[in-house]
């Protein structure tokens, strides 16, 4: 910062103070909130709301629907992100964007289209029905849900890079006699670890707080189709304030633990793209 | 040979594999499911949809969805923008905590978000109970509303802002200056027509964040019928009654004002670039 030419410093400061009034109104106390409402009551109320049955099988099925969806979108992130960035053909940018549909989709809508689907008045009800399968107001249901959510993470993380690295390790390993798994695991995996790691972490995040999809297909059943953030909407409307936000907490801290991974890996990304760029860089000399 | 004709040759092997695997894929879990709510209304009869959207309680759905989430979205752009321009060029005590706090409405679960926030604006909460002094309500009000949706569509603006606040070349700022430009002058005619498109991206984003968001507004609105009632919620009330092609219907607006505002967001994306390619 040049001296002297920046903002006079009552300006700088009344900025900076406006900025941290909003980001603390907006931010740091709706957080802080979560824990002083979780242990208003004390640790025995707190272990108590945590450690009950009905909150355990909403965790255990919150940690079933993401361990589910997590993998199925890392090996659809992989494939489409191969497809995209390392071959050329026709429609690529469409498929970029269809990729990134569920985004722009309300939650409440991506719910919704399951239940056309497969609810009991769904296109698939009648013989689900007649076969017995019940997907809807169920764990598949969840697990569907929430892969939808979740879709576009771990794709959109690695289209951009691996565009950005091009195809020119990958052809001179092959030249040099290299076969496609000892290609992908050689050369391709250790170029993108941490851009996929980033991705999968983000994916996780989303797939264990998603609430209004899942909210739709759960048919809300305690003990059998909660998930955590189901769990706490069910606790707060029963008024039972401290065991929402106890079993709230548990979810603000993956959110913090999701921040600071977030964090020491763009460190690493960044490294990782300075690398490419000047490598780049480098052969146009 | 088809092969040839679809894709530029390449050396590499997996093409098929990979585009077939990303294609079935993509299909099962996307476009097949989202064109049944498409379907569903086309055989459901034009007069009956055109019923359930222009009804009274699900007008009011759109004006407060709509008027809130610009609204949020407004007030996003405003200190977002303050947010991206005081962590790119102030130094202060805590400042990479601020930039990385930034993202915590990307990671807070909405459902702890809307607690959270409910807790806070009720009239009894940190901030309720100073606002309830001067007359103001927030929680249970169309105003929480608005404090949700200012909540989950931060992040947008920021981060949209800051990188290309980052770039904005000192030596533009020092010659305009050297040329005799005030502050304010540098600011208004520099800087800021630089930040623009990053800022309107910004700005859409957020705004069609807010139009779906669901989780952490139905805590503090309250769900007054005609009153704090969202778009989405009335959804899940029309499921809740078994009305499906009720639901669908509402469904198919806010797909379709989804849809424009993805387009939106592209155009915009595409041209900001050509602008940084021209610059």
């Amino acid at each position: 910062m040049s001296a002297g030419k920046g903002e006079p410093l009552l300006l700088r400061w009344t900025l900076i103070a406006l900025a941290l009034g909003f980001m603390s109104l907006f931010v740091v106390l709706p957080l802080a909130v979560v824990f002083a409402q979780a242990f208003e009551k004390g640790w025995a109320t707190y272990w108590a709301a945590v450690s009950e049955p009905d909150a355990l099988a909403a965790i255990r099925l919150t940690l079933l629907a993401a361990g589910i969806a997590v993998p199925l979108n890392l090996v659809f992130g992989l494939a489409a992100a191969w497809a995209i960035a390392k071959f050329q053909f026709p429609g690529r940018n469409l498929l970029v964007t269809l990729i990134d549909l569920p985004f722009a989709v309300s939650p409440v809508i991506s719910g919704l289209i399951y239940v056309l689907m497969f609810g009991a008045q769904g296109w698939l009800g009648p013989w689900l029905d007649q076969h017995d399968i019940r997907i809807i107001f169920a764990v598949p249901g969840i697990v569907l849900a929430t892969v939808f959510v979740t879709f576009p993470f771990v794709a959109r993380e690695l289209i951009p890079l691996m565009e950005a690295q091009g195809a020119d390790e990958e052809e001179a390993a092959l030249v040099l006699g290299a076969g496609s798994w000892q290609l992908f695991f050689r050369i391709t995996l250790p170029n993108i670890k941490w851009s996929l790691l980033y991705g999968v972490i983000l994916c996780t995040a989303r797939a264990m707080g998603e609430f209004g999809a899942v909210s739709v297909v759960s048919g809300h059943i305690r003990g059998e189709t909660n998930t955590m953030p189901l769990h706490v909407e069910i606790l707060y409307n029963e008024y039972n304030f401290a065991a929402a936000f106890a079993v709230a907490s548990l979810l603000a801290i993956l959110a913090l633990v999701t921040l600071v991974l977030k964090r020491l890996l763009e460190g690493k990304i960044r490294q990782d793209s300075g690398y490419v760029v000047a490598a780049v860089e480098g052969s146009e000399v | 040979m088809m092969r040839l004709s679809f894709k530029r040759p390449s050396i590499l092997p997996g093409f098929w594999p990979s585009f077939g695997y990303s294609i079935l894929y993509l299909s099962l879990i996307v476009l097949i499911p989202l064109s049944a709510i498409f379907l569903k209304t086309a055989t459901g009869g034009w007069a009956r949809f055109w019923e359930v959207i222009t009804s009274r309680q699900v007008v009011a759905s759109y004006q407060l969805s709509f008027g809130a989430s610009l609204a949020a979205a407004v007030i996003n752009a405003v200190f977002g923008f303050l947010v991206a321009w005081v962590l790119v060029r102030y130094q202060f005590p805590g400042k990479r905590l601020v930039d990385a706090l930034v993202d915590l409405p990307f990671a807070l679960p909405t459902a702890v978000a809307g607690i959270a926030l409910t807790a806070l604006y009720a009239e009894n909460g940190w901030i309720g109970r100073i606002l309830v002094h001067w007359g103001v309500r927030v929680a249970f009000t169309r105003l929480g509303v608005l404090v949700a949706l200012v909540f989950i569509g931060l992040p947008f603006v920021v981060r949209s802002v800051q990188p290309v606040l980052q770039d904005v070349d000192r030596e533009i700022e020092e010659a305009a200056a050297s040329l005799g430009a005030g502050r304010w002058q540098v600011f208004s005619r520099v800087v800021f027509p630089l930040v623009r498109p990053a800022l309107l991206t910004g700005f859409a984003m957020s705004f069609a964040r807010a139009l779906g968001e669901y989780g952490s507004v139905v805590f503090i609105s309250g769900n007054m019928p005609m009153r704090t009632e969202i778009t989405p919620l009335l959804i899940i009330t029309k499921l809740e009654q078994y009305d499906y092609a009720g639901a669908t219907a509402i469904a198919v607006v806010m797909l379709v004002a989804s849809f424009l505002m993805l387009l939106a967001i592209n155009l915009l994306h595409w041209h900001s670039r050509k602008y940084a390619e021209v610059r």
